[in-house]
């Protein structure tokens, strides 16, 4: 049995209300523990793109496959079951809810899925696990954890949500732009640690920024531009 | 979801626990503002209810009956006129009448009413379901000049058995109408009963009659001064009249027949009352005024939910990102819902708890002012079903005000998606 592509996009189309065609992708794929780097300049549609993929917007017309799941075909609650527990999703910033600890802001997906929950090792090995995640992403000590998340760095709350992206063991997971408010320094650093921790869990990566120099990191580098047919984007 | 979900709502509110405290108060004074009259109410009612039984009829010159009750029971307003001590003997020797308590109303002393009356007041006069006044401390007065007074006076005034007492006519303050020239001695204190009987200095008929010797036209005559008290004691005492008269029946099924005929009989026109008839339309009365106070607390309640939504929809604009990353790492819409259903819910039950202590803890500072100053008897007005009722409603209220905010968070939360443009 040959493992599914992580994502499949045929004939994908999709327009904001009334607008004109934001995306139009006759086809892209992302195979099972592939890291592949995304390249469009802002406004091009890539945030659009990871909300069809993660199944919080729906396509026009078009499919959308993830995992081996039609998503276009998949009810809005089984989308979200399907994200809760197989997806990891790195933002740009503000990745972390201000009012739980760092590893309540880790263990936030294992609220919401039980899978991920029982994949994380269960109830009661849950915030182990965290601290484990955490630590190998140099996030450790007693001080550290019991800081404030509002307290963090940019670079350390960035690495917070690449832990809880982790947990859990998802078979894709998502960066929308996670290194933009990084340092060059910093920002190397935590694509390194990103990948070297995507390759480990064996979860497939999708990163996806503006800055072509990152390409270089990775897989697979694709241009949103060449892919994409609709010139609809800003 | 369950708990996880409600630990979240928890945190989510101790983060912004300055507006949620602030919340939690305008819905627990709205709550307490709710009891509270709720309390009082039944407090009051039952402190009336409580302060005269086993008296069938109430006798006493013409005038409303709640007028009577009132200014004989409750000793509050005045009689305007009196009835004839002939006719108060007549009553008294009735066939039907088993007992009566004559009642000398309209002095005073530093404020507590004097009342003149005989033995059969403490033999007779019953409260809170039958239960007979008692003297604590000394005994019942047995001459004129003697006085037996109630737990409150000595209390306040701090007086003890053989302490001296200048009575002061009329109901005002005292200074230029006192008795000074006639002391009564104290003989007896009565034990607490948490009627207006605690706040009454009682005499005997006599002692009144012999007070007002030289005091005839309604203001002290220039002779008063040259009547010795052993003059008095030579004089006739009997009262010229009474101003109301407790009855006691031989058969309770005479009632409305001793009724009719007290108020229908030849010669001085009589009011007679059945005393828990007189209370109901004293009832009816307040109730006017109580349900105002009900409506007026109900819409305050209604403003303290609204603050509720306020705080909640406000918090909105900041909580988008917030959303985002819950919905990114895998809430479902039903997820956001509950969470902002239960932000509500908590406000709103955490306020009626709070609400419902800061009445207990009123009633526990104000109650003994309440009880002396007005007769409201605090007891039993502990946490009762309504109290388990209203907490009950608040926190179904909240919950159902949540839906609001929890509608709009959803509808932005999956118009966003997992970016939203700050």
């Amino acid at each position: 049995m040959t493992t599914p592509p992580v994502i499949d996009l045929i004939d994908l189309r999709f327009a904001w209300q009334d607008g004109p065609a934001l995306l139009d992708i006759p086809g892209f794929r992302l195979e099972a523990g592939e890291r592949v780097f995304l390249r469009g300049p802002s406004g091009s549609g890539k945030s659009t793109l990871l909300g069809l993929i993660a199944g919080v917007l729906e396509p026009q017309s078009g499919k959308v496959e993830v995992l081996g799941h039609d998503m276009t075909a998949l009810s809005g609650p089984k989308r979200d079951a399907l994200r809760a527990d197989r997806l990891g999703v790195i933002f740009q910033m503000f990745n972390l809810v201000p009012y739980l600890s760092l590893v309540q802001n880790v263990t936030l997906p294992c609220r919401f899925s039980s899978a991920r929950r029982q994949a994380a090792g269960g109830e009661g090995r849950l915030n182990e696990e965290a601290v484990r995640l955490l630590s190998r992403l140099g996030l450790d000590g007693e001080r550290m954890l019991s800081r404030p998340v509002t307290e963090l760095s940019v670079g350390q709350q960035q690495r917070v949500a690449v832990a809880r992206a982790l947990i859990g063991g998802p078979d894709l997971i998502i960066a929308d732009e996670p290194t933009s408010a990084l340092d060059a320094d910093a920002r190397d650093r935590f694509i390194e640690l990103l990948n070297e921790e995507a390759g480990r869990s064996g979860a497939a990566l999708l990163f996806v920024s503006h800055d072509a120099s990152l390409a270089s990191h990775f897989d697979r580098s694709v241009d949103l531009a060449e892919i994409n047919r609709a010139k609809g984007g800003v | 979801m369950g708990f996880s979900i409600l630990g979240l709502a928890w945190r989510s509110l101790m983060n912004r626990r300055g507006s949620a405290l602030l919340t939690i108060l305008a819905v627990a004074l709205s709550v307490a503002l709710f009891l509270g009259v709720d309390k009082v109410r039944n407090g009051a009612r039952a402190g009336f209810d409580n302060t005269i039984s086993g008296t069938d009829l109430i006798v006493g010159a013409p005038t409303g009956q709640i007028n009577l009750l009132l200014y004989s029971v409750f000793r509050l307003g005045s009689a305007t006129a009196e009835i004839s001590w002939d006719t108060y003997e007549s009553i008294d020797g009735r066939d039907d009448v088993a007992w009566t308590i004559p009642l000398s109303l309209g002095d005073n002393h530093r404020g507590f009413r004097v009342v003149g009356t005989n033995e059969s007041y403490f033999e007779h006069y019953r409260h809170g379901g039958g239960t007979q006044l008692r003297v604590s401390e000394g005994k019942l007065f047995s001459d004129i000049y003697e006085t037996v007074i109630g737990a409150d006076v000595a209390k306040e005034l701090d007086y003890s058995i053989g302490s001296e007492i200048v009575l002061t006519h009329g109901l005002g303050a005292g200074g230029l109408t006192d008795h000074e020239d006639k002391p009564f001695i104290v003989t007896g204190i009565l034990a607490q009963t948490g009627t207006p009987v605690d706040r009454s200095i009682h005499v005997p008929l006599e002692g009144i009659t012999a007070i007002h010797v030289g005091w005839e036209s309604g203001t002290r005559s220039p002779f008063a001064d040259t009547i010795s008290e052993d003059m008095i004691r030579g004089f006739d005492l009997t009262p010229k009249s009474v101003t109301a008269v407790f009855v006691g029946l031989e058969q309770r099924g005479s009632l409305l027949r001793t009724q009719r005929a007290l108020n229908t009989q030849g010669g001085e026109p009589l009011l007679a009352i059945i005393p828990g008839v007189a209370l109901g339309e004293l009832w009816q009365v307040t109730g006017i005024v109580e349900r105002a106070l009900i409506a007026v607390s109900v819409f305050v309640i209604a403003v303290g939910l609204v603050s509720v939504l306020t705080s909640i929809l406000t918090s909105l604009n900041e909580r988008r990102r917030e959303m985002a990353i819950l919905r990114a790492t895998g809430a479902r819409p039903g997820h956001i819902f509950f969470l902002m259903v239960a932000e509500a819910a908590m406000l709103g039950l955490c306020g009626a708890v709070v609400g419902v202590f800061l009445v207990q803890l009123g009633l526990l500072i104000a109650g003994p002012i309440l009880s002396s100053a007005y007769g409201i008897s605090i007891g039993g007005l502990g946490i009762s079903a309504i109290d388990g009722w209203t907490v009950l409603a608040v926190f179904g209220a909240a919950t159902l005000i949540g839906t609001i905010p929890a509608v709009m968070a959803l509808r932005r939360s999956l118009a966003d998606g997992l970016t939203v443009k700050l």
